[in-house]
């Protein structure tokens, strides 16, 4: 049952083979079992899950289920869910009980989907390794000692573990493809504006976007027909007409023409991650695809960009915290400036204070031309790198990561290593262009300790990444699940729980 | 370019965030290897390109002038660090 | 040395709408505390602004009222400072791109001399909450309610030379934005807020002093103090060879002075960036052409109608376009004695409604304290009214006694004139005989006059409507007593 796709869960409560509160109970005892160890889940509240479940199975049993009733989901602590703890992985929020719901909550509540948990995160979505997050670092379950990724560690490490069928996440540099790259795993970052950003706890507001994951696209594409959908509230959010993500799965890659950016192949790559994007490159040529060099010249500006506009805008959202009305107020205080210095400095872990002072520096007096306005501007550079080689191509095919999963604590020291890490990831959120990330292989890493640490030899998975034009969601799901229907990648599972 | 503690201070202090000066000095060489990394941005010219504010050129929906929300102050208030009389509590205001 | 005072005013205007500029909560005074304050007021985490038409719409009006121009394209930017009543850490502003750019208000000083004042920006954004400095055990409390409230605030150039001047382009813009319905323009209650950064110079100077930023201007009087406060303390300085530090100061109306504001004095550093949250706002020119066609006639284009059309005198039509109520009054005076009279003399007309609106009807009004809105004789009335004095029933003397009877409610024009016996004498005959008694009884009076004392002609006219209690036709007793004397 936990190796089952979405469908075939959903064909099995259909077909009354189990129920939503055994399916559910499943799944809560294997978190029960394995999470001790690997961290995904902040907060689990079985009787929550246990009653939504009830409700799914009066659902199921009044023949109104649709394709997620019944169907455990995960959801990463950002999203807001009434009732339940909504912590952003931050001491700052560790007791805020949510007074209202996210609309990608509403959304698989309306559906009848059962909220299996809050999922582990990196503190406000800042980081790459899960490391920030209050909580503890989640870990990868291919490697316990190595990180998941981030921010959505919480969410790629459930649904690698199989502690979850699917989960949410959100991708404001490459917070879903990168932690599913890491675990082994797909996860989709959607064009900007198609998931609402109403109660979805900020970072970058003009980054962050909302996304699935899940362990094949299929799963990804009826996710997304959840999710995705416009939400008056949110000003961002885009009046588009309802799609179905899934229409175009069975559509052949034959005459896909997929573009291979140089730079994504440049200095800094691994070989054995070269090499395995390589060989899933041959794979779609097999199908019929024909692939061509594109230019994306801009590329190295990327993540210098994305660390002036992102802790920019993150060091304006992040002001809320400020100990008066909700969330972490010091204990002791001299007067109000106090109060707020000491809650924040205390309520901030050393990340989110890194980057809440780099903003606050580039916005402040005398430096937002050398530094936001300059980085506004690379980010229409790189905005038409994309549209330039959309022309000649439908598909961006290269590298979710540099490498594979690295070990806990081995880039804490340097904040600018694991930043530019981010550098095949954060080109497409300063854009606002949907990707996502699918499993294409296996890697030691550069040092993936003992062997006996390791199963299949101590190896770890690998991501491909693959890059649309706006709006091309079902399209790269599409090319994605016709890969995967001739590759086995994806249905790996890590060697743990058996 | 390199930060001087005084200015790690100034920010420190504008973004509300209080810090020692060891833990300054700590986070000063952290930031200055950030900004270090930024100013790989000065090495295109980006005289004329127009600022991207907003990943799409969309306009803004404008709500009707209608009454929606309802009181919710007592849940809000239930989360709070400190109430009294409906009224968050702070250190005093000196204005 | 001769100083000179530069004056520009900032004023947020709180918007009339009935919900939040970002939000759906009620924007209504005086609610129970943060009983108004919906999730995005309060600033939970995930919670986004959606921008409140109603409110842009009325910077529109503001902006066609004023002569500016109306950006078809304006950008929200977020103005980041921290402060326990502002709940977002940032409020939502605008800063590049404001919503109106230039304009101009044409402003009446007490001598009757004109001034204009350029407008350098209005912008749209957002009220803060309320800190409430009542002990709570050493602490204050915070309320939310008015957070989120949509202002215009309003940016004139420093064009204004002395407290009156302020004081006059102060009211100038009250009457405007009440004039075009944007703002109900209650100063108690905060709705229309001055600050007024000011600075003084050597007279003939064209360069500007140091500024400061005089807050907590919430009356026209408060205005006025504090700017002639300030503006003595800043020539007394400069005298005595200091110099002016720019800062924020606060008015104290019970001290009658200014001081310096602690809490402001950090340097402020408001890390202005465009609010991401939001796309730009976009005013199409239909919409724009709409929000000007169902614009009123705005208080300057009457006002210069009434000189035109009416052949109103200045000080009449500026009285008369104070406020559009009290225009409205006006011409509903106007029409109802255009009807009253079918035909005659529009001007004539006109003038006699005039006098009695910034006449009598404003002295009433003022002594009773009451808006013009609520007057207790209703424009009709007072229309019957002076349509009787026009048709000579009643003096004009005499019809203050009327307006006054109506003015306590005893009822419409006629009905007082019938049951108080107040209709003019208008018989011939019998004035005539009054006259010739009045004449029989005064010889000396007589004789004076005939020598060549015209003087004594006001004591006979005296005498003729004391006989007929006020109500002998003046114009009558004049001619009957000329005659008469005439020997």
């Amino acid at each position: 049952m936990f190796d089952a796709s979405l469908t075939e869960l959903a064909a099995a409560l259909a077909a009354k083979r189990i129920s939503s509160v055994e399916l559910t109970r499943l799944f809560l005892d294997r978190i029960a079992r394995l999470d001790g160890s690997l961290n995904a889940f902040i907060t689990v509240d079985p009787e929550r899950s246990l009653a939504q479940a009830r409700a799914a199975d009066r659902r199921l049993g009044a023949g109104e289920g649709g394709p997620l009733t019944g169907i455990p989901v995960a959801h990463k602590d950002l999203f807001l869910t009434e009732g339940w703890p909504s912590t952003c992985g931050s001491r700052m929020l560790a007791n805020f009980v949510a007074p209202y719901d996210a609309h990608v909550i509403e959304r698989f509540n309306a559906a009848g989907a059962v909220i299996l948990g809050k999922t582990n995160m990196d503190e406000f979505a800042m980081g790459s390794s899960n490391e920030s997050s209050w909580f503890g670092a989640a870990r990868n379950p291919w490697n316990p000692e190595c990180v998941p990724g981030g921010s959505s560690g919480g969410s790629a490490t459930a649904v690698a573990a199989r502690m979850a069928p699917a989960a949410t996440g959100t991708d404001t540099g490459g917070s879903i493809r990168q932690p599913a790259a890491l675990t082994g795993i797909c996860g989709l970052k959607p064009t900007y504006g198609v998931v609402s950003r109403h109660g979805m706890v900020a970072f970058a507001s003009s980054l962050d976007q909302g996304g699935p994951l899940a362990r094949s696209a299929e799963e990804l594409a009826a996710l997304m027909n959840v999710m995705a959908g416009f939400d008056a509230r949110d000003s961002t959010s885009l009046e588009r007409p309802a799609e179905d993500y899934a229409r175009e799965l069975a559509r052949p890659v034959a005459g896909l023409r997929i573009g291979v950016p140089r730079e994504y192949f440049a200095e800094g790559l691994a070989p054995e991650v070269a090499a395995a994007v390589q060989a899933a490159i041959d794979a779609l040529q097999k199908l019929g695809a024909t692939t061509s060099d594109v230019d994306l010249p801009n590329t190295g500006l990327s993540v210098p960009a994305y660390y002036v506009i992102a802790p920019a805008e993150a060091s304006s959202n992040l002001s809320r915290y400020d100990g008066v009305r909700y969330g972490f107020r010091a204990p002791e205080y001299d007067d109000l400036m106090d109060m707020y210095c000491r809650s924040r400095a205390a309520g901030f872990g050393a990340e989110v204070k890194r980057r809440i002072l780099v903003g606050t520096y580039v916005l402040s007096h005398g430096y937002y031309d050398a530094y936001y306005l300059k980085a506004q501007k690379i980010r229409r550079l790189i905005a038409n790198d994309f549209a330039e080689a959309f022309k000649r191509c439908d598909v961006i095919v290269g590298p979710t990561t540099p490498g594979v999963a690295f070990r806990l604590g081995e880039k804490t020291a340097d904040p600018v290593q694991m930043y530019l890490d981010d550098i095949y990831t954060v080109a497409v959120n300063l854009a606002g262009l949907p990707a996502l990330s699918i499993p294409c292989g296996f890697g030691r890493g550069g040092d993936a300790g003992p062997a006996s640490d390791l199963s299949r030899g101590g190896l770890l998975p690998i991501g491909l990444q693959l890059i649309g034009d706006y709006f091309a969601e079902a399209r790269l799901l599409g090319v994605a699940h016709q890969y995967q229907r001739g590759t086995d990648w994806h249905r790996r599972a890590p060697p743990i729980g058996h | 370019m390199s930060l001087p503690l005084s200015e790690v201070m100034r920010i420190a202090a504008l973004a509300r965030i209080a810090v020692s000066e060891a833990e300054a000095e700590a986070v000063r060489g952290q930031l200055n290897g950030i900004f270090a990394m930024i100013a790989r941005m000065n090495a295109v010219d980006t005289t004329g390109v127009e600022p991207m504010a907003h990943v799409r050129d969309v306009t803004l929906r404008l709500r009707e002038d209608i009454v929606t929300e309802a009181d919710r102050h007592a849940a809000f208030q239930a989360i709070a660090p400190q109430v009294e009389d409906g009224l968050y509590l702070v250190p005093k205001v000196i204005e | 040395m001769d100083w000179e005072t530069v004056i520009g005013l900032e004023t947020h205007a709180q918007l009339s709408t009935r919900s939040k500029m970002f939000s759906g909560a009620a924007t209504a005074f005086g609610a129970a505390p943060n009983t108004q304050a919906c999730a995005f007021d309060i600033a939970l985490p995930g919670v986004l602004p959606v921008p409140n038409k109603g409110a842009v719409e009325r910077a529109i009006r503001f902006g066609l009222a004023v002569g500016g121009e109306v950006r078809r394209r304006s950008v929200f930017a977020r103005k980041n400072y921290f402060y326990p009543d502002l709940p977002k850490g940032y409020q939502i502003s605008q800063f590049e791109a404001p919503i109106v750019q230039g304009g101009a208000l044409r402003i009446v000083l007490p001598d009757g001399a004109e001034k204009t004042v350029r407008l350098t920006r209005a912008h749209l954004e957002e009220d803060a909450g309320k800190s409430l400095h009542e002990d709570f055990h050493g602490m204050s409390g915070i309320d939310l309610n008015r957070a989120g409230t949509p202002l215009l605030e309003i940016v004139s150039e420093p064009d204004m030379r002395s407290a009156a001047e302020a004081v006059a382009y102060a009211k100038a813009l009250h009457a405007l934005v009440r004039w075009i319905d944007i703002c109900d323009g209650n100063m108690q209650e905060g709705s229309f807020r001055c600050d007024a950064n000011v600075s003084v110079r050597p007279a003939g100077s064209d360069t500007l002093g140091t500024r400061c930023e005089i807050k907590n201007l919430n009356s026209f009087r408060f205005l006025e103090r504090a700017i002639e406060y300030e503006a003595r303390r800043q020539i007394a300085i400069c005298e005595e060879g200091g110099r002016i530090v720019q800062e924020t100061r606060l008015y104290d109306p019970d001290r009658d002075e200014t001081r310096s504001m602690r809490s402001k004095e950090e340097a402020h550093d408001y890390r202005y960036f465009p609010e991401p949250d939001l796309p730009p706002l976009e005013v199409t020119d239909a919409w724009l052409a709409a929000v000007g066609a169902a614009l009123p006639e705005l208080p300057a284009a009457k006002r210069e109608r009434y000189e035109r059309e009416l052949a109103l005198p200045a000080h009449d039509a500026i009285t008369l376009t104070a406020s559009r109520d009290t225009a409205a009054y006006f011409e509903e005076v106007v029409s109802g004695l255009a009807e009253a009279e079918q035909g005659g003399e529009a001007q004539a007309r006109a003038k006699a409604a005039a006098n009695w609106v910034a006449g009598e009807l404003a002295g009433a009004l003022n002594r009773a304290g009451l808006d013009i809105a609520r007057s207790p004789v209703k424009a009709r009335d007072l229309a019957r009214l002076i349509a009787r004095i026009r048709d000579d029933t009643i003096s004009g003397k005499i019809a203050k006694e009327v307006f006054d009877a109506m003015w306590a409610g005893e009822g419409a024009a006629d009905a007082i004139i019938e049951r108080r016996g107040l209709r003019q004498i208008t018989d011939t005959g019998a004035l005539e005989a009054i006259i010739d008694g009045i004449v029989a009884a005064n010889p000396a009076q007589v004789a004076e006059y005939r020598s060549g004392k015209e003087k004594a002609f006001n004591f006979f006219v005296g005498q003729a409507m004391k006989a007929t209690k006020g109500k002998g036709n003046p114009v009558q007793v004049t001619e009957i007593l000329k005659r008469k004397l005439a020997g």
